[in-house]
């Protein structure tokens, strides 16, 4: 077997957080989705990948990784809300085959319009992180690569801020209110069908960013959305619908179960997250924060 | 209403949705169509200098002649179907896609990085759109599920990458069952060629420590035994456990640290497509590079991931059958022709093997004078091929219908502003593949 050092165990305990964060910017805008609109978004992982390309893009025109970085959730985000209302909103009160049967098409649909535009296609490309950020400092015997800490950073600080956003401002509140009853809010005179499409479109934007963040690990691969969604839906799973406190630690929970499962015994990595899975559904079948209904 | 007629309504609206839904799921994985490869406006001209082939005159107009592919153009070896394509594309354009006086029909499927699914399209191809030839496969684990069908239909194949050793060797080991077929050949290489001089090259030439790291799948585990199988004959220890990433690893973070611990010189690193992008780099952002060296087969370090790997890649060793520094005019003429038709796509080996696969074809063809008749004339002649390759002679081995390769040692260097697999050394001889397993 290997060596459990304390430093191996640092660095994957590192690692952990920084692919828990990714599922984090995912999960949270999936779980509030469904949590507020009923909507299982199917088409979340390509948001993600098109936040990483569309960010691939904006760097190579512009040799910015920053801009890039802060260009591409905006543009996904527009995309996000300009779905919602022209296709999500017809289908409301539809129940959720028709929702997921959309969001699933969508996503096909959008992964072949990544293959096909010129530039993208169906290749692999390398995402180079900021200069300031290439670097390596030292870490027990090795390196740990400087961009992974800082995406670590990054994700921290957005949870912070989501989580202030939801439980300490008046928006915060509506989204709060909407998932636990959306029609009553709607009667309360505030524009639930704008909130809704906000909503979206944020979640969008999170994922978008987060595929712009993790690009320089990964690599823009195609069917990044797809690993990457499951992932995602497994936390949302776990974690509970329409929480948001539940998106965290379920992705703090998945994400570190799955990086030392992948370290320590790769071929059962897989199994040990639908393990959890599985078991959250049959003790809790709400999620860990999940609300009972 | 009464509450029993709405209940039923809904059931039956409800029960018909269920089955389309059921319904439309394999239909979409059944239809998936291939995207076409990104060419640049098809016009006539860009021709590489290929000696003319001219084909002799028929007595009566024949049937086009049906050539099946599949090459994967979605998932994770896309772009290696992609520049397949591409340079199977430039090949038959520059016989203005005729051959022993017949016209050949191209069809293409989408590989998908799918057994089951290939496995489908190739009864399709066979069935339905009664090829007369079949040519592509890249990923070894469908070369492998379609060997059956295919030597069944005793289809005449020319296959243009997937590198599995057991698909041309007779006979058994272990359970290993040898998987050649009179009615397949081999346009790529084999893992053993590539990586079975690289265990010996390594041992005399770059050192007698090294530790595994390769993609868990057949092609990945195979060149590794093959590596250590000369490595270790030529005086080398391996060190550490085999460290086997799965297959589409994106993030090595799990594993750099463990290759770290074994205090190895060098390591033995099997990776292709994304997989080689990620790991080149991550291997140099733990800093592994700084104490360690790389050495390879080819693939780690090919035109599809050396420009995204850059500088994390110098000094890596490789061996492969081809690189874009060989300096021959066949490989001129062809990465020129490539570069004009595609620009903005690297040419990369899969591309050559692409280029020689059908060559081979229309070679065979002209040599039977578009008379696919007699099965066995037509085999002899797809055997007898021969000609120069940008990768130098080609032939097949008539024994194992397997290319005969010259292996060239290259190591990662800068030139001209890119980064390059600049050709350090070679073996004496040409590889052939073994006969027997």
């Amino acid at each position: 077997m290997l060596n459990l050092t304390p430093d191996f165990i640092l660095i994957q305990f590192f690692n952990g957080l920084a692919y828990s964060l990714l599922l984090f910017l995912l999960a949270a805008g999936l779980s509030i989705i469904f949590g507020m609109m009923d909507v299982m978004n199917l088409a979340h992982g390509s948001f993600y990948m098109l936040g990483a390309y569309t960010g691939y893009s904006i760097a190579r025109a512009t040799s910015s990784f920053w801009l890039a970085l802060f260009i591409a959730p905006l543009i996904v985000g527009l995309v996000g809300f300009g779905i919602e209302r022209m296709l999500l909103r017809p289908l409301k009160g539809r129940g959720h085959l028709d929702q997921v049967l959309l969001t699933f098409g969508l996503a096909l649909v959008v992964a072949d319009f990544v293959r096909a535009v010129p530039g993208w296609g169906g290749e692999v490309h390398a995402f180079p992180p900021p200069i300031e950020l290439a670097g390596s400092i030292p870490f027990g015997s090795g390196q740990y690569p400087i961009y992974r800490l800082f995406a670590i950073g990054v994700g921290l600080l957005l949870a912070a801020i989501l989580g202030l956003i939801i439980s300490r401002t008046q928006i915060g509140a509506i989204v709060r209110a909407g998932v636990a009853d959306a029609e009553m809010v709607g009667g309360l005179g505030i524009n639930i069908s704008l909130v809704f499409s906000i909503v979206f479109a944020v979640g969008a934007g999170l994922a978008a960013f987060g595929g712009v963040m993790t690009a320089p690990i990964v690599s823009l691969v195609p069917g990044m959305d797809a690993r990457t969604l499951i992932a995602a839906l497994i936390v949302v799973v776990v974690g509970g619908l329409g929480t948001l406190r539940g998106a965290f630690w379920g992705s703090l929970l998945i994400g570190e179960v799955d990086t030392f499962g992948r370290a320590l015994l790769p071929d059962y990595a897989l199994f040990f997250i639908y393990g959890i899975m599985v078991g959250v559904l049959l003790l809790r079948p709400t999620g860990l924060f999940g609300r009972k209904t | 209403m009464s509450n029993m007629s709405i209940t039923r309504r809904e059931f039956l609206r409800k029960l018909a949705l269920g089955v389309g839904a059921t319904a439309v799921v394999p239909l979409l994985q059944a239809c998936a169509t291939p995207a076409t490869p990104t060419t640049a406006p098809v016009v006539a001209t860009a021709v590489p200098t290929v000696p003319a082939v001219v084909s002799p005159t028929v007595l009566k107009p024949s049937a086009s002649f049906k050539l099946g592919s599949i090459l994967p153009y979605t998932k994770v070896y896309a772009g290696l179907g992609e520049s397949i394509t591409n340079a199977m594309t430039l090949y038959f354009e520059s016989v203005n896609y005729t051959a022993g006086g017949r016209k050949i029909e191209w069809v293409k499927e989408d590989e998908e990085n799918d057994a089951q699914i290939s496995l489908r399209k190739l009864s399709k191809l066979i069935d339905q759109d009664k090829i007369d030839m079949f040519t592509g496969i890249v990923s070894t684990a469908v070369l492998y599920a379609v060997r059956d069908p295919l030597n069944d239909a005793k289809m005449p194949t020319v296959i243009s990458n997937g590198g599995g050793n057991l698909l041309t060797r007779k006979g058994t080991k272990g359970t290993a069952v040898g998987r050649y077929s009179p009615y397949i050949f081999r346009a790529s290489f084999s893992s053993y060629q590539i990586s079975s001089p690289l265990g010996d090259w390594v041992a005399k030439n770059v050192s007698k420590k090294v530790a595994i790291c390769a993609s868990n799948y057949g092609f990945g585990t195979e060149s590794a035994a093959d590596f250590k199988a000369t490595f270790t004959a030529a005086g080398g220890t391996i060190v550490g456990n085999d460290i086997l990433p799965p297959l589409g690893t994106t993030d090595f973070a799990a594993f750099l640290p463990q290759i770290q611990a074994t205090n190895a010189e060098a390591v033995y690193s099997f990776f292709s497509g994304s997989d080689a992008l990620s790991y080149v780099k991550q291997f140099d952002q733990f800093g592994l590079k700084k104490t360690m060296k790389i050495v390879g087969a080819g693939f780690m370090t090919e035109s599809d991931v050396l420009p995204g790997q850059g500088a994390s890649a110098l000094d890596a060793y490789t061996s492969l059958h081809w690189s874009t520094e060989l300096d021959n005019p066949e490989n001129k003429a062809f990465m020129d022709a490539y570069a004009k038709k595609f620009p903005g796509k690297d040419v990369d080996v899969f591309a050559m093997q692409g280029f020689d696969a059908a060559r081979v074809i229309v070679e065979a063809l002209n040599k039977v004078q578009g008379d696919t008749s007699n099965k066995d004339k037509f085999l002899e002649a797809i055997r007898g091929v021969s000609f120069n390759s940008p990768r130098g002679k080609f032939a097949f081995d008539p024994k194992t219908q397997n290319v005969i390769n010259q292996i060239y040692f290259r190591q990662v260097k800068q030139s001209g502003g890119k980064y390059v697999n600049a050709i350090i050394g070679k073996t004496d001889q040409p590889i052939l593949d073994p006969e027997n397993m």
